[in-house]
């Protein structure tokens, strides 16, 4: 039996159920969505970046434990984050996720509990569109 | 459970290698057949065999085993007629599945026929294969898409469907089964109302050829598909079928080779129906494998497959009412053996997640059906049976439920 402990950790669960940065910014701010057209996931970010640092960070929308914790945990990592700190964070938290690098796994906090979803390809997607939704936003910041 | 079925899943199962032990794979309770099915050996056989001994271009070669290629690619295509009860081979279109089937029908047809102000009827039950083509068509042609909305418990009122029909409707576009619903829609009636509108109906049979005996002339539809792959046959290969004199009425999709009689360069006339529409060397081994992929469906035959299925759903309704919070989508008692459901609050991602580490595989998410899936509330997870299901793979599927509420602490330990 795969190790379904791995996914479910206690953390991801914890993150699921009861979501940090959950919500919406008041203007100004950057909105990005992403979307999973398979399973119909849905991140929306608000992010408001002042200075070249990221001062604030919600999000809403819907999914799975995965998608949610995952976005969860973002909006706790990358609060208060230099835009370079952040862009670091994505490479680092998409490696770790897909199995590519085991990156600075003691440094990453809570986001290490997402290195569970490696041994389930078909949720990889759902750890990674928080992520790449932000990459997304990123690109917003002029 | 004491109820004995007429069928033997066990026996059936036998004759796949799917459900043989494998030494990578681990073995699974398959539920997930409204995706795809497992393939029969007679099936991966009929192939093999052709790839292997008789590979030949189609309507070609000037040598005896294109002659024996085209042979079996013909023959398949009057079994297809058969299977059906078309009136002749020549309404049977090979195509690469039932998307590129009602596609051709959309830009082929549609465009030659549907004109601005023109209106479309689909319901809100479709799959985007039988959606997509028509939004597209309305837009390209300035016609009017009408929406048939379901009801509540997942079904098409016909009076409504009165209501949408007008002067101006060209067609109407139904499943014969819904791929989340599991509901099995009246499809001869409706083709009856279209037609007494003046409409046509096009029937996208992906989900019932399978499960139950279609006859295109009792349907009395204009247009209807189906896939392959659906139907315990290979990938790669779909039907459309049509009355002959809409296939020479349309035309062509695709051109190229073997699909035209004459080609000068201040002239062109088209091969008849249906080499006008299968332009380039078809999907011949796929074609023989759906050959066998049929044989295989009567050898049990569709009323006994019907038969044994509608049973096998009513002792799948009974145990999906045993798991607490769980939301069955779609009509019953009377309905196809497709059970799209959720389960309180746990993401349907995340019940598949579950029920895959307990070997059961079924589907979750919007199901390629978005309107649809924005009507029921979001995504749900899907399981669909076939004929070597049994009632332990329910059994094992509401064990799993059981687990998934588990592990999502909806249950104390």
């Amino acid at each position: 039996m795969m190790p379904l402990n791995e996914l479910y950790q206690e953390i991801i669960l914890d993150h699921y159920r009861q979501p940090r940065g959950r919500g919406e910014l008041e203007p100004p701010k950057i909105t990005q969505e992403g979307f999973n057209p398979s399973c119909g996931d849905e991140i929306i970010l608000d992010l408001r970046v002042r200075d070249g640092r990221i001062e604030a960070v919600r999000f809403h929308g819907r999914g799975c434990s995965i998608s949610q914790a995952s976005a969860s945990m973002l909006t706790e990592a990358v609060q208060g984050k230099t835009l370079a700190e952040a862009h670091a964070l994505i490479q680092q938290v998409l490696g770790l996720v897909k199995g590519e690098t085991d990156g600075d796994i003691d440094s990453l906090g809570d986001l290490a509990a997402l290195a569970g979803v490696r041994q389930f390809p078909v949720r990889v997607k759902c750890a990674t569109l928080a992520w790449h939704t932000l990459e997304e936003a990123l690109k917003q910041v002029s | 459970m004491t109820t004995t079925f007429r069928i033997d899943a066990g026996e059936i199962r036998r004759q796949f290698p799917f459900f043989q032990p494998h030494p990578e794979m681990r073995s699974v309770v398959y539920l997930d057949n409204a995706a795809t099915t497992q393939k029969p050996y007679a099936v991966i056989e009929a192939v093999s065999n052709f790839w292997a001994h008789h590979n030949a271009n189609v309507h070609r070669g000037g040598h005896g085993a294109g002659a024996r290629a085209s042979e079996m690619y013909e023959a398949a295509r009057t079994r297809v007629a058969q299977f059906l009860n078309a009136r002749e081979p020549a309404e049977i279109v090979f195509t690469r599945g039932t998307t590129e089937a009602i596609n051709l029908v959309a830009s082929s047809w549609g465009e030659a026929f549907i004109r601005a102000g023109d209106e479309i009827i689909v319901t809100e039950m479709e799959h985007h294969a039988n959606l997509l083509p028509w939004m597209r068509l309305a837009e390209k042609q300035g016609a009017q898409l009408k929406v048939w909305r379901i009801t509540d418990d997942g079904r098409l009122n016909l009076d409504e469907l009165d209501r949408l029909l007008t002067e101006r409707t060209r067609l109407v576009a139904v499943s014969h089964i819904s791929n989340v619903l599991g509901t099995v829609n009246p499809v001869g009636e409706i083709c009856r109302r279209a037609h007494a509108a003046g409409a046509l109906c096009l029937v996208d049979a992906a989900q019932s050829v399978a499960h139950m005996p279609v006859d295109v002339q009792a349907i009395d539809c204009d247009f209807l598909a189906f896939s392959g792959h659906k139907a315990y046959g290979p990938t790669g290969i779909g039907v459309l079928y049509a009355r002959r004199a809409l296939l020479e009425a349309t035309p062509p999709y695709h051109v190229g080779g073997g699909m035209v009689q004459t080609v000068r360069w201040e002239r062109l006339v088209w091969a008849e129906p249906p080499a006008k529409f299968e332009a380039g060397t078809p999907p011949i081994g796929e074609a023989i494998g759906l050959h066998a992929a049929l044989d295989f469906i009567d050898s049990i035959g569709r009323e006994a497959i019907e038969q044994y299925e509608h049973e096998l759903t009513q002792y799948a309704l009974s145990r999906l009412q045993e798991v607490p919070d769980l939301r069955l989508y779609g009509p019953a008692p009377d309905r196809a053996s497709i059970f799209a459901f959720t389960l309180g609050d746990i993401h349907p991602h995340d019940i598949a997640t579950v029920l895959d580490t307990r070997d059961v595989a079924i589907r979750s998410g919007l199901h390629c059906a978005h309107p649809l899936g924005e009507r029921l509330g979001g995504s749900t997870a899907r399981a669909s049976l076939a004929i070597y299901n049994d009632a332990q793979h329910i059994d094992a599927l509401i064990d799993a439920l059981h687990e998934t509420r588990r592990v999502f602490g909806k249950t104390r330990a």
